[in-house]
C-alpha cells in the first residue's frame, strides 16, 4: 500500500478529485497549506510597510492507494493538476505500513 | 498591576472626586436657566468678521465682554461659560430652535458613531488578529471613561468660565446645569440646551483620547492606556480645548481659527501618540516579521463610518442647523473625496498600485485636514486642502515615518498629527475671501498664518510635554509595556481573556 501526497494549486482541487474518483479512489484527505518552490511570492504593501510574501497558498491531497492502482493514481493527479506554469506542485509517494478502518476494524487492503 | 496599587489609585481618585463634589455643592452655581451670559466677543466677532457683515444685535454682546482683540476672528466654538453677564437689555429673547436641537443631537450621535465603531474598526482591522479585541476594548473603554470624566470635571474646566488657559471647577458635576440651561451658538440670540453642548463636546474629548491608542497598539498595558488617558485628558486636552474654544482662551483671543478641532483633537492626539510610540519602543519583530493588517475590509468599514460620522463632527461644530453648518458639510464631503483620489494617484505613481488601505487612509487624512477649515473655507479651497493632505499624509506614513524612526503602529501622527498641522495652516490661507473663504475685507493671509502657526506650535509642545509626563507616571506606577510573552501571545488572551475569532 502506498500513501500518495500531492501538493497542487488550489483551483485544481476539483479536477483532481474528479479524476481520482473516475479511476476508483474512494477517499482522500485535503488540507490547505502554503509553501513555495520555484514559484516566487509577491510583495504586499501596507502604508509603506513592505512585506515579501514567499508562501503561496496550495492544497495538499493525501490518498492511501493499493499498489496495483498506484501508477494510474499518479498519472491521474499529474494530468489533472498540470497547467504547464511554474507552481503546479509535486507528488510524493511513500510506503504505507498499515491502514485500519475505524468503524469495522478492517485492516490492509480491505480498509482502503 | 497588583491589588494594592489599584486600591491606592482608586482611593486617590475617590478623594479627588468627593473633594470636588463638596466644593461644587458649597458654591451655588451662577447659571440661570434664562439668558445665558453671552459668548460675547467670540460670537460677535466671528459673526462680523467671518461673515463680513456686522450684526447689529451682536454689538450689545460685544460690548459686554471685551476680552478679545477686536480684529481677531475667533471662529471657534462659542463659550457656554460663566462670562460676566452680557447686556440682556440690548439682545432680544434667546431662542431655542427645534431644528438646531434636533441637528445637534444627531451630530452628537454621529461623533459617537465615529468613535465607537468607526475608530475602533478602522484601527482594529489594521492590527493582527491576536490583538483585535485589545484595540476595540481600548477605544471603547477610553471613550467611555473620558465621557464620564468630562461631565464630572472636564466640561467645567474647559468651558465652565473665563480664563487664559483653563476655566474653573464651578460646574463640576455639572452643578447648576438643568435641562433648561442654555449654551451659546455663533448667533447672538440663538441658543441650544446646555446639556446638548456638554454632550457634543464630551464626544470630542472622548474621541481624541481614543485616537491616541493607535500609536501604542499591540504592546501597551490596558491599565496603562487608561491611566495615561486620564492624565493626558486632564492636563492637555482640557487646557488646549479651553485655549482654542473657551471664554478668554489665549488662542481664541489671538484669533486662531479651528472650527472643529484640528489642533484640539488631531494635532493633540497625533503628537501624544508619537511621544508614546517613542517611549514604548518598537514592537517585537518590527521591520523583520510580517505584521500585515488582519482585516482590511473592517478597516474600510471603519473609515467609511468615520467619513459619515465626521459630518456630525464638522457640521455639528457650527452648533446650529444653518448656512454655516452646510458650508462645513459640503467641505467635509469634497475635501475627503479629493483626499481619497490624491492618495490613490500618489500611491499609484509611487508604488504602482493604489491600495484599499491607501484609499481609506486618504479619506481620514482629508477629513482631518478639513476639520479646522470646514467653517471658513470654500468648497474649492476644501478640494485643495483635501488633495494636499492626501499627498502629504502619504509621505507622513512612509518617508516621514522612516525619518522619525518610531513605531507609531497605526500612524496616528502621520495622519492625524501631520494632517492636523497641514489643515490648521491651510485654514489660514484658504479663509481668504479671494480664495473663496469667509474672511472679511481686512483678512490677511500672512497674519492669519502666523496665528495659526502659533496655535500649532503651542499644541505640539504642550501635548508632547504632558504626554511625556503622563507616560512617565504610567511607567512608574502600573507599567507601560506588556511582557514579551504577552506580546507574542497576543493582548486579547493576555489582557482580556478572549480571542476575536473562534472556529
Amino acid at each position: 500500500m502506498k500513501m500518495v501526497t500531492a501538493i497542487v494549486k488550489p483551483f485544481k482541487l476539483d479536477e483532481v478529485r474528479e479524476a481520482l474518483s473516475a479511476i476508483g479512489v474512494q477517499g482522500i484527505t485535503v488540507t490547505e497549506v502554503k509553501g513555495f518552490g520555484r514559484q516566487k511570492g509577491h510583495t504586499e504593501l501596507y502604508r509603506g510597510a513592505e512585506y515579501v510574501v514567499d508562501f503561496l497558498p496550495k492544497v495538499k491531497i493525501e490518498a492511501a492507494v493499493d499498489d496495483a492502482l498506484l501508477d494510474r493514481v499518479v498519472e491521474a493527479i499529474e494530468s489533472s493538476a498540470r497547467t504547464g506554469k511554474i507552481g503546479d506542485g509535486k507528488i510524493f509517494v511513500t510506503d504505507l505500513e498499515q491502514v485500519i478502518r475505524i468503524r469495522t476494524g478492517e485492516t490492509g487492503k480491505d480498509a482502503l | 498591576m497588583n491589588m494594592k496599587k489599584f486600591l491606592q489609585m482608586a482611593l486617590l481618585w475617590a478623594a479627588v472626586l468627593v473633594g470636588g463634589w463638596a466644593h461644587a455643592a458649597e458654591s451655588p452655581s451662577i447659571t440661570s436657566p434664562g439668558t445665558k451670559p453671552a459668548a460675547g466677543a467670540a460670537a460677535a466677532l466671528s459673526q462680523s468678521i467671518l461673515l463680513a457683515q456686522a450684526s447689529t444685535d451682536t454689538a450689545a454682546s460685544a460690548s459686554a465682554d471685551a476680552a478679545s482683540v477686536p480684529s481677531a476672528a475667533p471662529a471657534a466654538a462659542p463659550v457656554a461659560g460663566a462670562t460676566t453677564a452680557a447686556a440682556p437689555e440690548a439682545a432680544a429673547v434667546p431662542m431655542v430652535h427645534k431644528g438646531d436641537v434636533a441637528w445637534m443631537m444627531t451630530a452628537t450621535m454621529l461623533v459617537v458613531f465615529m468613535a465607537v465603531p468607526g475608530v475602533a474598526l478602522f484601527y482594529g482591522g489594521l492590527v493582527r488578529s491576536k490583538n483585535m479585541l485589545s484595540v476595540l476594548m481600548q477605544v471603547m473603554v477610553v471613550f467611555s471613561l473620558i465621557t464620564v470624566l468630562w461631565v464630572v470635571y472636564g466640561y467645567s474646566l474647559a468651558f465652565g468660565g473665563e480664563g487664559l488657559i483653563i476655566a474653573g471647577l464651578d460646574k463640576m458635576f455639572l452643578a447648576g446645569v438643568t435641562k433648561s440651561s442654555l449654551a451659546d451658538t455663533f448667533t447672538a440670540d440663538v441658543k441650544i440646551p446646555e446639556y446638548l453642548f456638554i454632550a457634543f463636546q464630551a464626544t470630542f474629548a472622548g474621541i481624541t483620547c481614543a485616537l491616541i491608542v493607535g500609536s501604542f497598539a499591540e504592546r501597551m498595558k490596558f491599565s496603562g492606556v487608561l491611566l495615561f488617558s486620564v492624565i493626558w485628558f486632564t492636563l492637555c486636552y482640557l487646557p488646549i480645548a479651553h485655549m482654542v474654544w473657551g471664554a478668554g482662551g489665549y488662542l481664541l483671543g489671538k484669533g486662531a481659527l479651528d472650527f472643529a478641532g484640528g489642533t484640539v483633537v488631531h494635532i493633540n492626539a497625533g503628537v501624544a501618540g508619537l511621544v508614546g510610540a517613542y517611549m514604548l519602543g518598537k514592537r517585537i519583530g518590527y521591520g523583520k516579521e510580517a505584521m500585515a493588517p488582519h482585516n482590511l475590509a473592517l478597516t474600510m468599514v471603519g473609515a467609511a463610518m468615520l467619513w459619515v460620522g465626521w459630518f456630525g463632527f464638522n457640521a455639528g461644530s457650527n452648533l446650529e442647523a444653518n448656512d454655516g453648518a452646510t458650508l462645513a458639510f459640503i467641505n467635509t464631503l469634497v475635501a475627503t473625496a479629493a483626499a481619497v483620489l490624491a492618495w490613490c494617484v500618489a500611491e499609484g505613481l509611487m508604488k504602482g498600485k493604489a491600495s484599499m488601505l491607501g484609499a481609506a487612509s486618504g479619506a481620514v487624512a482629508g477629513l482631518v485636514a478639513i476639520t479646522p477649515a470646514c467653517g471658513s473655507v470654500g468648497p474649492m479651497g476644501a478640494i485643495v486642502i483635501g488633495a494636499l493632505s492626501g499627498v502629504v499624509c502619504l509621505w507622513g506614513v512612509t518617508g516621514l515615518k522612516r525619518m522619525l524612526g518610531a513605531d507609531d503602529s497605526l500612524d496616528v501622527f502621520g495622519i492625524h498629527g501631520l494632517g492636523g498641522i497641514l489643515g490648521a495652516l491651510l485654514t489660514g490661507v484658504f479663509t481668504a475671501p479671494g480664495l473663496g473663504g469667509t474672511g472679511g475685507d481686512s483678512f490677511s493671509i500672512a497674519s492669519q498664518l502666523f496665528v495659526q502657526a502659533e496655535g500649532v506650535v503651542i499644541t505640539i509642545v504642550w501635548s508632547a510635554v504632558v504626554a511625556l509626563i503622563a507616560f512617565k507616571i504610567v511607567d512608574i506606577t502600573v507599567g507601560m509595556r506588556v511582557s514579551e510573552e504577552d506580546e507574542r501571545e497576543g493582548l486579547d488572551i493576555a489582557y482580556h481573556g478572549e480571542t476575536a475569532y473562534n472556529k
